[in-house]
């Protein structure tokens, strides 16, 4: 039978996770990569104790409001714009293994005030080692040695090494049970390529968990996407679901 | 009396001077994002962003322009360019460990004398956020710290032991403020530029760890 990874509804993509589940999400920080649809899907499922890999915890419905409307001018943001902050709102997180969960300046994100609550663990982790951990992963390397963090906090309790007069410490690769990415175009072998800056963590989080789901702007023939430029094989891609034509803002009661 | 201080821009404006043609420059969030709006047309910089583009333009200033999947690492939207080109976050750190980044501008809570950086936790933060500075300021080969010489309630950022969080050592080559300019060396730190209507007694007043300050002591230029 053809192959073909893509799957119908976004409840469907996120069936299978469960509580107590790493999920690495990708995204940066801004609404045009983030994977909100999944991320939504994941809300509606309820499932909890979750841990959340990525850079950033989210920003939180507020801020994401006011920047809204404070950007408006300058910076159309979407109106289905679901950042990692919206488990954490919800208490689906137990720990957050991140780079960027603090908000600049003296606002807070929610991921912080949870933290502050004690209702979250954090890993805090240069974004250059996470990247990497998630990497390795992927690549099947267990650890890696880096030189970034080095006599700081992060070096605590890892293991530091000598190579060619310089100090490294050893990292261990980080492999989650489901990545959740955003992609721009897909085909039924789950190809994908990816549009601008929104290629960052998510092409980095591909294949690097147990499952990785998709979510994209459009499902082409196989064919159409020029193998010469394919970022992500579909080999490290397990599902494929498609973004609404429309934007669907999501008003279920929280 | 002391002079006045200089402004973000101007501040941005003395910054870009440290970049030459073909450098690879890496910006902070904060201050150091707006030094990709005062590169003059005839310098060939290669602007790399931690989200993983590569040659990018300046800061998109028109709304029309703004694209959503072409944001800079503060998350601004930046204008493509001829003979830009986009990686994976992984492969934009490999970038950034491998040693390319000739000169990465970071903002600073703290730097001390020996040039150790504290910029990832804010002061009364439960929590901070390493971001991609942490992996900058180890890497780069030349980090330059773009800040206010004092804190918003006049505390010196300068200053003999950091303490707050360390988020790498030895690590800062210059200190650019709104004052000065600042040279960290094995030596100890030197006063290598005033802003116009500052003394070196008045930026010493300002500065926790001692300014040496060299016979060839210059008036901070913009243009």
């Amino acid at each position: 039978m053809a192959v073909n990874k893509v799957v119908s509804s976004f409840d469907e993509a996120v069936a299978d996770i469960f509580d107590g589940a790493v999920l690495l999400i990708g995204g940066f920080g801004g609404p045009g990569e983030c994977p909100s649809y999944l991320i939504a899907a994941v809300a509606r499922k309820g499932v909890r104790d979750l841990t959340i890999v990525g850079n950033s915890g989210g920003w939180g419905a507020k801020r994401i409001h006011e920047l809204r409307e404070r950007m408006a001018s300058i910076f159309p943001i979407p109106p289905d714009w679901y950042d990692p902050s919206l488990l954490v709102e919800r208490g689906q997180v137990r720990r957050g293994i991140l780079a960027f969960p603090a908000a600049p300046g003296h606002m807070l994100t929610p991921f912080e005030e949870a933290y502050m609550r004690g209702e979250v663990e954090l890993e805090l982790v240069p974004q250059g080692t996470l990247a990497e951990r998630i990497r390795a992963a992927r690549a099947g390397i267990p650890a890696f040695y880096t030189p970034t963090g080095v006599g700081t906090f992060v070096a605590e309790g890892k293991e530091v090494r000598e190579f060619d007069g310089r100090l490294y410490l050893l990292e261990r690769a980080l492999r989650g049970d489901f990545s959740l990415i955003r992609a721009h175009k897909a085909d039924r072998y789950g190809n994908l390529v990816y549009r601008g800056s929104s290629r960052t963590f998510n092409a980095t989080m591909a294949g690097a968990s147990r499952v990785t789901i998709a979510e994209v702007d459009e499902v082409v023939e196989a064919g159409e996407l020029d193998p010469e430029c394919v970022v992500t094989p579909g080999v490290y891609v397990d599902r494929v679901v498609v973004r609404p034509r429309e934007p669907r803002p999501w008003h279920e009661p929280m | 009396m002391a002079g006045d201080r200089l402004d973000e821009q101007a501040m941005a404006l003395r910054a870009v001077k440290e970049f030459r043609d073909g450098m690879v420059v890496n910006l902070g969030v904060g201050i150091p994002t707006l030094c990709s709006l005062y590169v003059p047309p005839d310098l060939d910089v290669i602007f790399h962003s931690e989200n993983g583009i590569i040659g990018f333009g300046p800061v998109v200033t028109d709304p029309a322009e703004a694209d959503v999947d072409l944001v800079n690492a503060s998350i601004q939207p930046v204008k493509p360019r001829p003979g830009m080109a986009i990686v994976d976050h992984a492969e934009s750190f490999a970038i950034i460990r491998g040693g390319r980044i000739d000169i990465t501008v970071l903002g600073a809570i703290q730097v001390s004398e020996r040039g150790d950086l504290a910029n990832h936790q804010l002061p009364g933060k439960a929590v901070g956020s390493l971001g991609g500075g942490m992996d900058l300021a180890f890497n780069a080969k030349r980090v330059i710290v773009l800040m206010t010489h004092t804190t918003k309630d006049g505390q010196p950022k300068i200053v003999r032991e950091l303490t707050q969080p360390l988020t790498a050592p030895r690590c800062v080559q210059l200190i650019i403020t709104d004052i000065a300019v600042v040279e960290v060396t094995p030596r100890g730190l030197l006063l290598r530029e005033l802003v116009p209507g500052w003394t070196p007694e008045e930026v010493q007043a300002l500065t926790a760890a001692p300014l040496q300050v060299p016979e060839d002591l210059k008036v901070m230029e913009l243009l």
